[in-house]
């Protein structure tokens, strides 16, 4: 079986316990407007530019069989995104690494090959493999067939979840991982669409049934400012974790405009929008919230 | 760090670094006697000592609890015009170079000119050995293929054991007298030459009793006039110290300080000793006194750590000894290399991490001062939080303490023929050199330039910077029909170059044996008092010299280039890699993007690399290891660069990894610079490959920005690469906490840093591929967390 893995990064430590690899796979039914990685939402594979490794050599021009790259104004390179095939010829041709199809085929082989690499990191650390995306669910089979070889081997793994799928997807990956780290982004369903594209409703349903196990489960907040980062944001949480009384740990991440510049080397910069970081003093707030309420809080994971 | 300490910290940071011509001068003087010149070489040198020892300036610095200096004022720095010369203008670039200068005043500099170097022109080791060097090493030399240590400074680099702690310097002398009285006239053929060097030790011995002693009359003549009781009383417990030691054995924790104290000066006085000798073991050491002294009340963790940090102040007052040549003109370090080891194992195997330790990594980090340097042992049996605590103070951005493995370091010890408790008792000094502790005399004899080797190999043995030939004729490599036939290539000229330093080595070694014997030093390394034989000559239980190769990075780059572009896929010839070489790239920007870029580089778990890693090792070790020297040791490899790798690059023209002429070559056994880009424990896993066992020490160079290290998770994540990698035996790691500085030239030159990890928010990325507006927050935070 094959899926559409879109990075792999070792080395990860704030995703799950321990020395982690983290496996992105691509793919997402959110579409947040603060998305930090939005190279992750399509399912399909994309054409990533980056204009500041380009160095103006033009073997993209030259390689690409439809024609779909050309010169633009100042000498930069414009994507005619509508007639790319994704055949990666340019990628091949670019020495710079500044084309780059993201979202690869990779066979669960493939990747617990890759993740393998690392075993005696997470052995000594208590660590393992995070699945994240995107969220891996968007990919459901391969997402258990990885979680299967992984349990096969005795390798510990972590999902990393926007939590939104239907169908017992999500619960049947639960049962075959470790941990769960289940993103919850507002409690406020007319927000939650505005922001996110979805209702919260089957998120906040999917959390309830986690919650009762096995596998441990870490709620991630992204924070921000303006959005979810105000004291009453953080109540209607906390109302709505504490009495599931098994979610015992909080990870707050302050929101970055970073994901703005990777929108634009996909060319969908128009998709999302600028927001702001949470001030130092709201982070604070929130965070004191969340201990207040006797959550284990920690900052970026 | 109390008001005592803050002022004494203030006192040597404030001190500026001087010349100092005393012991040249006093050492003059007693060569001109008759009696020195009449006398065997080791008495020559042992009397001269003892003149020295005798009449040198002696110092007790205000404030101060562990007295004595190698100069006659803190950071003043003796010469040793018997090993090499400085001349005028080698002082004078002293004076006046920007970086780590020395003040050479008028008298010095009038000192020099009449007395100095009148008298030892045409006596010096150093014109002796480059007589005695064949055109061949002259022109490898001089083409930057190696250095050579000991042109300039005499082989030291050992450290010392716990002798000194039970036995005072006179019961060394009645070891020394037991020795003498044990000579057999009638049938040991070298027994007249060991007599000599017995006698010598017992008189270096006196010289360095007499120097404790004086300090014991200049402290109570202080007290005379002291007109602070609370100092007055203490200038009589500081004579009281040196009443009893280097003499006799120390009785506390205070009293066996300022043994080890006066035994450093005595080392360092006796030579520039490469790597200044050091205490080693400082926790095993002083742990029965630290002990003993809380139980009887007689000490206090408190007083304890006073103690230790006036000691500490002590090394940073003695800068390493300037160079002389051209190599004065560079600017060079300060730094001499004293490596205080903390952890690590007891002798019967169990673990070595004390009180003690943990109070010693509090005195580095109160210090924070650029001499002594600081390591930490971690065995397996350690336990994580001493390993943890370390690196909190390596978190700090302070590049202390180094991280070595013990169980590596038993390893390589007993590898080399060493029993496992004088493995145990070793350790690591200067940078990573694994040493048995107290009974190894361990020379390191030069750095050995891999790149440029493999320069030469593509250039059939001719130095493209100069045209001349130096190396083998292996021939011309766009005839090598396969990469097999272009590695014998270089592994012959690897061959012939080691034998070249090899011979220019144990000639070297003669020299150092026969003209410039060590008796200070002999009396503290087992078993030269036993065997009646000087620590230059062999009389150490083991003895090592060390060939350090630089490049293995940059030589595993160059032969995957070559092979994966050339031989494997076809993507250019060789002919075509030749021509872009001689153009240093220049029109060949797409070839050298491709192997930048398109190519399998060392440092990323990638076995394709990895394994031309393994395969350059074992040919620079089949080269060196095993070979005998002339006082009975073994030469070994061991892989570690210190600043040369800088040096070595500017001596080396482009290499096939894309590598620009002149540009450093790799550090250590690090990964090129920029071409590790899987994070850091694909490094480890690259590293992991390496048989670290097989060498005397590796060094690993590893960078971190300190948003990577900010929270506890940062720490954990830490300190299981350490122990991982250790568990894949590696030697030794380092990390460098990035700075704000570092970040903006990746800024500016991403193609060189793209191995800079940051953690953005809530996820990590690459530095160099962070937006502009990004990269200057990121500095901006990092500068923020600097101060």
């Amino acid at each position: 079986m094959t899926g559409r893995v879109f990075d792999i990064k070792r080395y990860s430590i704030h995703d799950g316990p321990g020395i982690r690899t983290t496996v992105f796979l691509k793919g997402c039914s959110l579409h947040c407007l603060w998305c930090h990685n939005p190279e992750s939402i399509s399912p399909d594979p994309e054409l990533m530019h980056r204009p500041s490794r380009c160095s103006r050599c033009y073997a993209c021009i030259e390689a690409c069989p439809p024609g779909a790259i050309s010169k633009g104004p100042g000498g930069t390179i414009v994507i005619d995104r509508a007639s790319c095939d994704l055949c990666g010829q340019c990628a091949e041709a670019c020495l710079y690494d500044a084309m780059q199809v993201v979202g690869r085929a990779m066979s669960v082989d493939e990747v617990v090959g890759e993740v393998e690499r690392d075993r005696i990191f997470f052995e000594q650390s208590g660590g393992g493999v995070t699945f994240s995306g995107g969220d891996p669910l968007a990919q459901p089979a391969f997402l258990e067939a990885l979680l299967d070889a992984c349990r096969g081997r005795n390798l510990r793994t972590a999902i990393d979840t926007a939590g939104a799928s239907s169908n017992g997807a999500l619960e049947r990956a639960a049962a075959k991982t470790d941990l769960v780290l289940f993103d919850l982004k507002h409690m406020d369903d007319g927000k939650h669409i505005e922001m996110t594209g979805i209702s919260n409703r089957p998120i906040l349903e999917n959390l309830e049934k986690l919650a009762a196990g096995p596998a441990e489960v870490w709620v991630r907040i992204p924070v921000v400012a303006g959005v979810n980062d105000d004291d009453e944001s953080a109540a209607r949480m906390i109302a709505f974790l504490s009495p599931l009384g098994t979610v015992r740990r909080v990870g707050l991440l302050p929101y970055h405009a970073g994901g703005l510049e990777k929108a634009a080397r996909i060319g969908r910069g128009e998709d999302f929008r600028k927001f702001e970081s949470p001030s130092g003093e709201r982070l604070a707030a929130v965070e004191a919230a969340f201990r207040r309420a006797g959550f284990e809080v920690h900052r970026g994971g | 760090m109390n008001d005592r300490v803050k002022k004494l910290r203030k006192q040597t940071l404030e001190a500026r670094p001087s010349i100092s011509a005393e012991r040249a001068l006093l050492l003059t003087e007693a060569y001109k006697r008759p009696e020195v010149q009449k006398a065997s070489y080791p008495m020559q040198h042992a009397l001269a000592f003892k003149h020295v020892m005798e009449r040198k300036t002696v110092c007790v610095n205000d404030g101060e609890l562990i007295v004595g200096e190698r100069g006659p004022a803190p950071k003043a720095t003796p010469t040793y015009p018997e090993v090499c010369i400085h001349s005028l203008q080698d002082l004078h670039y002293l004076n006046d170079r920007k970086k780590t200068a020395f003040a050479v005043d008028e008298t010095t500099r009038k000192v020099y000119e009449e007395k100095i170097i009148p008298f030892w022109t045409g006596r010096s080791q150093r014109e002796r050995i480059f007589e005695e060097m064949t055109p061949e090493w002259k022109d490898a030399y001089e083409a930057g293929v190696f250095t050579e240590f000991m042109e300039q400074r005499a082989p030291g680099h050992t450290v010392l054991d716990g002798k000194i702690y039970s036995k005072g310097l006179l019961d060394l002398k009645k070891d020394i007298e037991a020795s003498l009285a044990a000579l057999d006239f009638m049938g040991d053929p070298e027994a007249y030459d060991k007599q000599e060097e017995l006698k010598a030790m017992a008189v270096a011995v006196e010289g360095v009793v007499a120097f404790g002693r004086r300090h014991a009359e200049k402290a109570r003549e202080l007290a005379k006039g002291e007109k602070d009781a609370a100092r007055r009383a203490e200038l009589g417990r500081i004579a009281e110290v040196c009443d009893r030691v280097p003499a006799a054995a120390p009785r506390d924790f205070w009293e066996a300080l300022q043994y080890y104290w006066f035994v450093h000066l005595g080392v360092i006085t006796e030579y520039n000793t490469w790597d200044s000798f050091n205490p080693g073991r400082l926790d095993q050491h002083l742990w029965p006194f630290y002990e003993k002294g809380l139980a009887d009340g007689t000490l206090t963790k408190e007083s304890a750590r006073e103690l230790l940090q006036a000691f500490w102040v002590k090394f940073n007052n003695q800068p390493a000894p300037p160079k002389v040549g051209v190599t004065a003109e560079e600017s060079g370090t300060y730094t001499d290399f004293a490596l205080i080891n903390v952890g690590g194992l007891k002798e019967d195997g169990t673990d070595g991490v004390n009180e003690l330790s943990f109070l010693l990594l509090d005195v580095i980090e109160e210090m924070r001062i650029l001499q002594p340097s600081s390591m930490v042992q971690i065995s397996a049996k350690g336990p994580d939080e001493f390993l943890l605590r370390a690196l909190r103070i390596v978190k700090t951005g302070f590049g202390q303490p180094s991280i070595f493995n013990t169980d590596a370091i038993v390893q390589e010890l007993v590898r080399q023929g060493k029993s496992v408790a004088d493995a145990r008792n070793g350790g690591a000094s200067g940078c990573v050199e694994s040493g048995a502790f107290g009974k190894e005399a361990y020379i390191l004899t030069g750095y050995f330039n891999l790149p440029k080797i493999f320069e030469l190999t593509l250039n059939d043995g001719v130095d493209p910077r100069t045209g001349k030939r130096i190396g083998l004729e292996t021939g011309d490599p766009a005839s090598f029909g396969t990469f097999d036939e272009l590695f014998e290539a270089f592994r012959k000229q690897v061959r012939h170059f080691v034998d070249i330093k090899v011979r220019g080595s144990n000639v070297i070694e003669r020299l150092y044996a026969t003209y410039l014997p060590a008796p200070f030093l002999s009396v503290l390394v087992d078993d030269c008092i036993a065997k009646g034989k000087d620590y230059h000559a062999g009389g150490a239980r083991y003895n090592t010299n060390y060939i350090q190769g630089v490049g293995v990075g940059t030589m595993t780059d160059i032969l995957s280039a070559i092979r994966y572009n050339v031989y494997d896929h076809g993507h250019f010839t060789m002919a075509e890699l030749l021509a872009a070489l001689r153009a240093d790239f220049a029109g060949h920007e797409k070839l050298r993007q491709r192997v930048l870029n398109r190519t399998p580089k060392f440092g990323n778990d990638d076995d394709y690399a990895d394994s031309l890693m393994k395969r350059t090792f074992e040919a620079y070790f089949e080269a060196v290891d095993g070979r005998p020297t002339p006082r009975g040791g073994t030469y070994r490899i061991n892989l570690l660069p210190t600043t040369v790798h800088v040096y070595f690059g500017k001596m080396t023209g482009a290499t096939p990894d894309g590598r620009l002429a002149g540009e450093a070559v790799s550090e250590g056994v690090s990964p090129v610079q920029g071409a590790d880009r899987k994070g850091p424990t694909a490094v480890i896993k690259s590293l992991g490959k390496m048989d670290h066992i097989r060498t005397g020490g590796t060094l690993l160079n590893q960078k971190f920005t300190p948003q990577l290290l900010a929270d506890e998770a940062g720490m954990r994540g830490l300190k299981d690469l350490v122990r991982s990698y250790f568990r894949m035996m590696g030697h030794h790691i380092q990390f460098n906490v990035v700075t704000a500085d570092l970040l903006r030239e990746a800024k500016a030159h991403p193609e060189k840093h793209r191995d800079l990890i940051v953690r953005v928010a809530g996820y990590s990325d690459y530095f160099v591929d962070c937006s502009a507006e990004l990269q200057d927050e990121i500095i901006r935070r990092t500068e923020h967390q600097e101060m």
